[in-house]
């Protein structure tokens, strides 16, 4: 009786600990705003990034001169890109029932804007940004960031 | 005579190796500024360069990487960042909003301030770009924390279910469960309360 009880309870914890990691495991975020270039560089390829495309854990997002970028990720992360400006994700991980993981990027050059999501909110190293000479450590809170040129 | 012939050659040398030297590149400064919340709070950032580190926690803050390696803060105008770096923050994509979700108790219904909510889940939906709904359920503290995170997660799937009837494309939808680690009223363990049994959707 004890043994099948253990089993059960088991076997539910799997099921569950499968079904969260299972949603998002490709699809950490997705364009909501694309206005002039927008392209997404994956595996050595370059695609448009229009509204609603799907943005994955170590994928680049690059805009052109007219372009500029707004993505919403699956912890309510929100960035967005002005012109002429490239940014590597270099790791998204979030676990939706304890809200640990890590969103780490590297910011190229150009501009960006972030309001930090639940990563930053649960650790005050989950999220970072970095330049070419700064890491910037994000305790949930909103900035923007240039690269200088 | 033949130390100063050396001499002039050496100097000549140096002369011309200063002339062909490059321009000492500038260096590129990146620059970090922190803002407000829409809430009127403010939250923190720390920048790093090297070994050097500077926190940033008040409104308008900003910090430069400086030339001899470390960072250099300052402070932004509100109206200097708005008319440099408007464009940027009308880019950055609607907050989530979410709304709470009970059921009848004892049925698989909606309780009635839950249908309300969703028709206005509805509304804003059709004034997002490309929506997406997340439904996460949470428990109560009865229980232990496995079998709450499977039952949290359970009554978000029957919540989706229930969505996907009224019309919200179940790919737009993903499910998850915090179990008890998130209740709304704040109880010791063990403590049965019903408003903590809910599941929450928003939309982003």
């Amino acid at each position: 009786m004890y043994k099948s009880y253990c089993v059960r309870k088991s076997i539910a914890a799997g099921f569950a600990f499968l079904a969260a990691t299972q949603v998002f495991a490709d699809d950490v975020g997705k364009v909501k705003i694309s206005t002039g270039s927008v392209f997404i560089e994956r595996a050595g390829a370059r695609m448009p990034g229009p509204v609603g495309a799907t943005i994955e854990a170590t994928d680049t997002i690059v805009t052109g001169a007219d372009g500029t970028a707004g993505v919403t990720f699956v912890d309510n992360s929100r960035l967005s890109l002005g012109p002429n400006s490239t940014l590597a994700i270099n790791r998204f991980r979030f676990d939706q029932t304890t809200h640990d993981g890590n969103f780490d990027s590297s910011l190229k050059r150009g501009t960006l804007s972030v309001i930090s999501g639940k990563l930053a909110k649960r650790s005050s190293d989950a999220m970072t940004v970095a330049t070419p000479s700064t890491i910037l450590g994000v305790r949930g809170t909103e900035f923007i960031v240039r690269v200088g040129e | 005579m033949i130390t100063r012939v050396l001499a002039a050659i050496a100097i000549a040398f140096l002369v011309a190796g200063c002339a062909s030297k490059p321009e000492p590149k500038p260096v590129l400064a990146d620059s970090v500024i922190l803002l407000p919340h829409a809430d009127g709070t403010t939250g923190a950032i720390s920048v790093k360069q090297g070994s050097r580190e500077v926190i940033l926690d008040s409104p308008y803050a900003s910090a430069k990487s400086g030339a001899d390696g470390t960072p250099r803060t300052g402070r932004e105008s509100e109206a200097a960042v708005k008319q440099e770096f408007g464009a940027l923050l009308a880019a950055l994509p609607p907050a989530p909003v979410s709304f709470l979700i009970y059921f009848q108790s004892g049925s698989n219904e909606f309780s009635e301030a839950s249908n309300a909510n969703v028709v206005l889940l509805l509304e804003e939906m059709a004034r997002r770009p490309f929506p997406e709904i997340t439904v996460i359920g949470h428990t109560d503290r009865v229980g232990t924390d496995q079998v709450n995170d499977a039952l949290s997660l359970q009554r978000a799937q029957r919540v989706k279910d229930l969505l996907t009837q009224r019309g919200i494309a179940a790919e737009r939808i993903s499910v998850g469960g915090r179990g008890e680690r998130e209740p709304l009223v704040p109880t010791a363990d063990e403590v049965s309360e019903p408003r903590n049994r809910r599941v929450e959707v928003s939309v982003r």
